[in-house]
């Protein structure tokens, strides 16, 4: 009999942590707005794109210092799942986007208040491992088939930016991976199993020394623009608005042009 | 015999717990386009490697599976339940660092990277990948099921087999196996349903490449960036495959 129980227990065990498996791996940190320190404390819930995280969290502070009383908390994401979040009514104050696409979904939905403003752009480097095992000095040496490329889907911002950056070259890529989004990308060219990755100039600065940045001259013909607005169902429109303000200054340009964003 | 009546509340709260979210995918999903929607070559593709892959992977862990639970099952050694414990890990692992994990030991600077392409075999980015990344999180499953099947039956038949002068391979073949065959199957299905929902671990170790590395959970996860209707849809169609496989096999006398 103790022995029939212990099976018992031990299928039920195995199918709760199945369903917890089933669906545990969506992978973004997506979510968690909400209201963050209390003490009557205001709290301005920005969504950003995940590209922005160092920098915005650096104007968060910068932010908070000069607004005593307010928490500026961040949700980052993909920009369409931040989207998506926005549109299934995830409470928000800000939305800075990493593509003029995600934010027309927005702004066709009737969130924003006001007009999006373009804060910062952004352009494609190529990414290798920093011994190079494939020698790759320029965006034409990625047609080679031998190469092991990894590239952003087609369906994500910077695989869109790569697809028009082939149409625009001529240069075409056979990738072995077309990943999810730029980390994925990264994490492959990272330990060495791709020979080279396509993300943005940002991306390469972030990583540090575990990839060397391959500049190449043509990027400049695809450049990602970064719209950022304040939302409509926002309870603090004010100080949203300020934030965005923030970011448009010389001191938020400042910091993003650190982190190697170009200006709008 | 009845269970007492109170058990009811909690037992329907679980049940709306699971199924109400199973309602609104269905709620949710669009009807017009349905068709079309489950039927573009992408969404075939990521359907067939799916089932393909699971498969694979399924008759992988029943093939090392089978044996690592006959040995937890039926052997007393010092160290049995730190092994155990080893052995069950993927199942709290999280996907994803167990992808890693892949990756540091059969990538090319892993562990074994060397070796492998002295061998001129290149996992990384292959349906292979994909394979070795389900059985590795579905393994657990297997072992676990059939353990416990085998506890559960005892050692008896074995005993009296051996005794009448059957060898080891005999009573494994006649007695034990055929024995445990319901547990061995609902070890199989948590095995395949686990590796069909597999999805951390594959993008973290295989990539994700229409047709050779993109199974439906990565299709399903990359189709909500642009199309979340038909990414909606695929979800019902992966839902129905997993209720399908559980249905069969529970009523192929399954013991789940």
């Amino acid at each position: 009999m103790t022995r029939f129980r212990r099976f018992g227990s031990v299928t039920v065990a195995a199918l709760l942590v199945l369903a917890a498996a089933g669906c545990g791996d969506d992978g973004g940190d997506a979510g968690s707005g909400g209201d963050g320190g209390g003490n009557g404390e205001t709290t301005l819930t920005v969504f950003a794109a995940a590209s922005l995280t160092s920098t915005f969290e650096q104007l968060g502070e910068e932010f908070e210092a000069a607004h005593d009383g307010v928490d500026v908390q961040f949700s980052f994401g993909g920009s369409s799942d931040l989207v998506s979040q926005l549109q299934e009514g995830a409470p928000g104050d800000v939305f800075a986007s990493a593509d003029t696409a995600n934010m027309d979904k927005l702004t066709a939905d009737d969130l924003q208040a006001g007009d999006p403003q373009d804060f910062a752009t952004n352009t494609l480097e190529i990414a290798t491992p920093p011994d190079d095992p494939g020698g790759v000095t320029s965006f034409a040496d990625l047609a080679d088939p031998d190469l092991k490329v990894v590239v952003c889907a087609p369906e994500v911002p910077c695989g869109a930016a790569t697809a028009k950056m082939e149409e625009a070259t001529g240069v075409d890529i056979t990738p072995v991976s077309e990943e999810q989004s730029v980390t994925d990308v990264l994490g492959k060219v990272t330990s060495g199993e791709a020979d080279a990755g396509l993300v943005y100039v940002t991306d390469v600065t972030a990583a540090g020394d575990d990839v060397t940045g391959v500049p190449f001259p043509e990027s400049d013909q695809v450049v990602n623009t970064y719209p950022i607005v304040a939302l409509e169902g926002s309870e603090h429109r004010d100080l949203a608005q300020e934030f965005v303000d923030l970011v448009l200054s010389q001191t938020g340009q400042d910091v993003l042009a650190k982190a190697g964003f170009g200006a709008p | 015999m009845g269970v007492p009546r109170w058990v009811w509340v909690p037992a329907a709260l679980g049940a709306a717990f699971v199924l109400l979210p199973l309602v609104a995918i269905v709620a949710r999903v669009d009807w017009g386009d349905f068709g079309s929607l489950i039927t573009s070559e992408s969404s075939r593709a990521a359907f067939a490697l799916s089932l393909k892959t699971s498969a694979a992977s399924t008759l992988a862990c029943v093939v090392l599976g089978v044996p690592m639970a006959v040995v937890l099952a039926r052997h007393e050694f010092p160290g049995l339940g730190v092994l155990r414990s080893l052995v069950l890990l993927p199942l709290v692992l999280p996907p994803v660092v167990g992808g890693l994990a892949l990756l540091y030991t059969f990538g090319r600077r892993g562990l074994l990277g060397s070796e492998l392409d002295a061998l001129g075999v290149q996992v990384a980015f292959s349906t292979l990948a994909v394979v070795m990344a389900q059985t590795f999180v579905a393994l657990p499953f297997l072992v676990v099921s059939l353990e416990g099947a085998l506890r559960t039956a005892g050692e008896r038949y074995e005993v009296v087999a051996a005794s009448l002068g059957a060898r080891p391979t005999t009573v494994l073949r006649r007695i034990t196996l055929p024995l445990v065959l319901p547990g061995l199957a609902s070890g199989a299905v948590l095995a395949f349903a686990r590796s069909l929902g597999e999805f951390g671990a594959t993008i973290t170790f295989a990539g994700s490449l229409q047709g050779r590395t993109r199974t439906l959970p990565l299709e399903i996860y990359l189709q909500r960036e642009t199309d979340p209707d038909a990414a909606v849809a695929l979800a019902l169609v992966l839902v129905v495959v997993a209720v399908l496989v559980i249905g069969f096999a529970r009523t192929g006398r399954g013991a789940l």
